[in-house]
Formats: C-alpha cells, structure tokens, sequence
C-alpha cells in the first residue's frame, strides 16, 4: 500500500519536476529575457518574499499566528478565499432552494425555465460594467459576479438531481406513510446529492475564476489585483508566482470538496 | 377460516388510455380475501396481477368497481398496507438500520421504541451484523431481507408483496421463501402475493388465485390444503403443479399469441 501510494506520488511530481528542470535550463542559459520569463528559482524567491510578513515580530501588536499571516501573499490569498467563500454561498444559497423547487414543480419550472434559459448563457464577466455601477467598487460587485458564476452549475443540477431521483423511492416514502416535508427532505434532498454536489464543486470551480476576473477590475487587493499591479511595474516573478498560488489554492478547495463529496455520498460509491 | 373478510375487491376493473388503442388490464374482478390469509396471484406477464396489487395499495385507482380494507374504501397508499417490490426500492443513502426505522421515525416514535423493533426485526430476519451497511453493499437476498424488515416495522396487518424474490437465485429464494413463512406464521400477516412461478405460489400460499391473460379476471381460486413446510418433489406437490400448470401455460400461450403473432 505504501509503495503503490509512494510510486503514485513519485508518477504525479515527474512531469512538473521535468517542466521545471527544462524551464531552468533554458533560463539559465539566458535564452528568454528574465523581465519577459524569468528563472524558476527567481520566481521562487519572490514568491517566498511576498509571503514573507512585511515587518519583524512584535508581541504588543499581535498574536504569532497574526503576524504569520501579515504578509502580503497570506493576506491576499485570505481576502480571495473571503471574496469566493461569500460569493459562493450566496450563489449557491439561492440556487439550491430555487432548483429544488424547480425540480419539484412543473408549475415553478414553466414559470421561470425561459428568464433563467436566457440569463444562464450570459458569463458573469459581462455583468462587470453593471456590477461596478450598481455596487460601486470593492467587495459587493465581487460578492455579486462571484455568485452568478456559482448560481447557474449549482441550480442547473439540483434541478437535475431531483429529477433524476427514481420514482419508487416516492412510492415506497408514500407507502410507508411519509408526508411532503418528510418525502422531501429524506427522499428526494439525499437522492439528488450526487447531482448537487456536483454542480457545487463545478460552482466553486466558476467562482474562484471570477473571483481572479473580479479583484482585476473593482478591488485594490487580492491575488487578482496582485497579478495586474504587478504588471503594471513588470515584476513577471511576481505575476508567475501569484498564478501558481491561484492554481495551489484551486487545487486545495478542490480536494477539500472532492473529500468533503466523497464522505457525504459514500452509500453511492461503485453504485452508478 | 369463517372470519369476515379482511380485503373486498369489488366488480374491479382498470384500463389503461393512451396513446394507442385502450388496454383492458383488468375486468370485473371479484375476491374476498380474510385475515391472515396467505393469497398469491399467479399469472403470465400482462394479466394484470401487479396491477391490481397496486390497487390494493393504493397506488393506482380503479377504473371501475372498488377495493375495501377493513369495510374502508382504499383512497391512496397507506401504512396499514404495507409493500415489498421486486427491485428491493430501499433507500440507499440510508443504512440498512435507517431504512428499517424509516417508517417509525415518520411516525414520530419514541426513541426506545423504535430501538427495540429494529434489533427484534434484525434478529428475527438474521441482518444483525449488516445493521450499519448500505443497500450497496448488500446481495440481493439481504436487501430483500432489509426490505422485509422495513415493511414489518410498520407492522401493518396486511403485506403486498410484488414478485419479491423474482430477481434472486433458486438457493436464496428458497431460503427467503422459508423465512417468509415463518414470519407469517409467527406474526398472522395477511399476505398478497404477486408471482409468476407456478412452483412458488403452491409452496407459499393458502389460495392460488390464477388470473387470465388480458383482460385479467379471475380464471380460478384455488385452495391449497398440503401441510407445511411442504415438499417440491412429494406426489401430492406435483399433483396440484400439474393441474394448474396446464391451465397456467393456456393463458401463456394467449399471452404469446397476442404479443408475437
């Protein structure tokens, strides 16, 4: 078990090792301009530098862990997480409600399937000019692109996940004399599970891409913002090694959704 | 065995509109079934047997005459009815111990309460060491054992049960075959039995009713008197499988004719 797990990991780092090996090389060997592509190792040191905290450590002002989390990087990456974490919840909070009345009534499906038919195609970056106008600049525009990027993967498959649940489960709820609300929430929310928690983690997937759109456009700070001040003094280390923290950090809520799915829908594993 | 009856089907009929031309499924069916009585429809595919246990539970109306539990008009599916299908229809994301309480924890009740009727069904259908598994986890036997156990909670006095060991091995189905019996005996259930196994039904039931192909009416209600458990393979067995068997294959035979010729 061990040895498989090891030699997994050793097959998943090869590749990015080998990138990196190669990008070196031809970097050290001065064949790209170090202000258009710089080294791997100088986008390394300034990817510690910016996550360095900015002044020494001072008890009367913080607490350690505080002062862990000052520098620029950390507080970036937080104001980022902070920005998708809100925006998610309300995209998703106002989408799972929705789908699932969807799903349930033909009545509310009829009603409102051809507005949210229309507005579903249109990507959430082309809400920006309103957004700005409506909320102004700061976190509420990037709140509200944010959760129109998480709305539209998370009702799409609530409204799916209720549908898909099969029709004896209604019969055998029934006959065993459950009511609406009990039906409802014990029958028809877990069986649309794997379908809604789909559609959250293509959600969550949506909106950290916003959220990198969104700090580019209305908020001083953030990895987006980050990435384009960065431009604008042609600091290319700094632009690369906030593009990895994004898709580091990506990758993290990913797993912790993928882990987070897995454990809720362990009756469905092997089971499709 | 002069109790009044327990289940009145009524002048029962339904057909089924739709795009092509109506099918009568069922015609003027009339059945008085009494208290702990062990009743199996037995039938070809098509003469409507899973259609009228759905009128009994409730599931599907009538298009004509009526269904009566207990002197009341069935309206809709109820607890007091309960129904065990052939695609087992437990609750997967539950475990088999929450699919068992599913019915009770509806009913609001008390904790202890439904504690104590989970372990006795448990034991009584031996699933104590699958109590925390899933349904997926499960052979076909045990989920049909889980699915047993789920109705019996409920402990409604009359069991529907839909062709419930159709989809497992001849080993297993005798098994749970014997299992059902000694429930029944042990808990005085009114069973209706849906099947299509001629072998099944005179192991199983008090009274065979045999149904016709399409539309489905009563072509005989038979009572069957061996002493159990009763043996496959004794003259007596035979006997009776040869009689009914010929009566059996003639409806198969209309069944064939309408669908292939």
């Amino acid at each position: 078990m061990a040895r498989t797990s090891g030699s997994r990991l050793l097959r998943g780092v090869l590749v990015p090792l080998a990138a990196l090996a190669v990008w070196q090389a031809l970097a050290a060997r001065g064949v790209f301009n170090p202000q258009v592509l710089p080294s791997p190792v100088a986008v390394f040191s300034r990817w510690l530098a910016y996550l360095k905290p900015l002044e020494p450590f001072d008890p009367a002002l913080m607490s350690r862990a505080r002062w862990l989390v000052s520098g620029e990087l950390p507080q970036d990456a937080l104001g980022s997480l902070y920005r998708v974490a809100v925006g998610f919840l309300l995209g998703a909070g106002l989408a799972l409600p929705l789908g699932l009345a969807m799903g349930t009534s033909r009545l509310v499906h009829a009603l409102l399937d051809p507005l949210l038919q229309i507005l579903r195609p249109i990507p959430p970056i082309a809400y920006i000019p309103l957004a700005i106008l409506w909320f102004g600049l700061g976190n509420p525009p990037a709140f509200f692109l944010i959760s129109l990027g998480a709305f539209f993967p998370v009702l799409v498959n609530t409204i799916a996940g209720v549908r898909s649940v099969d029709g004896i489960y209604l019969r055998v709820a029934r006959n065993l004399g459950a009511g609406r609300s009990a039906t409802f929430l014990r029958v028809i929310l877990p069986g649309a599970a794997p379908f809604i928690l789909a559609g959250a983690r293509i959600g969550m997937g949506t909106a950290f891409i916003v959220v990198i759109v969104s700090e580019m456009i209305a908020v001083n700070n953030g990895l987006g913002y980050r990435i384009l001040e960065a431009r604008e003094y042609m600091w290319s280390d700094k632009i690369i090694a906030g593009m990895l923290t994004i898709g580091l950090l990506g990758l993290g809520i990913d797993t912790l959704m993928g882990r987070l799915s897995d454990w809720l829908l362990r009756w469905h594993r092997g089971m499709e | 065995m002069t109790q009044a009856a327990q289940i009145r089907i009524q002048a029962v009929g339904k057909t089924f509109e739709g795009a092509g031309p109506a099918v009568a499924a069922l015609a003027g069916i009339d059945l008085e079934l009494r208290a702990g009585e062990f009743v199996c429809l037995l039938g070809p595919s098509g003469c409507g047997k899973s259609t009228l246990l759905n009128i009994i539970a409730g599931f599907t109306a009538p298009t004509a005459g009526q269904v009566l539990v207990d002197g009341a008009p069935v309206t809709g599916p109820g607890p007091d009815r309960g129904m065990v299908f052939q695609e087992y229809a437990l609750f997967p994301w539950m475990t088999v111990e929450a699919n068992i309480a599913f019915g009770l924890e509806i009913r609001r009740r008390p904790r202890p309460e439904i504690r104590e009727t989970v372990d006795r069904l448990l034991k009584m259908l031996h699933l104590q060491d699958f109590r925390a598994r899933f349904p997926k986890d499960l052979s076909g036997g045990m989920r049909q054992r889980v699915a047993i156990a789920r109705v019996l909670a409920l402990d409604s006095p009359i069991l529907l049960m839909d062709e419930p060991f159709g989809a497992l091995d001849a080993l297993t189905r005798r098994t749970l075959q014997d299992e059902l019996l000694r429930v029944w005996a042990e808990l005085c259930k009114t069973v209706v039995f849906v099947t299509h196994s001629l072998e099944e039904s005179i192991y199983l039931a008090d009274r065979i009713v045999l149904m016709t192909y399409r539309p489905g009416t009563v072509k005989l209600d038979l009572a069957i008197t061996l002493p159990r458990l009763r043996d496959p393979a004794s003259p007596e067995f035979n006997a009776i499988k040869k009689e009914l068997g010929a009566l059996l294959m003639a409806e198969q035979q209309r069944h064939v004719e309408a669908e292939f010729v």
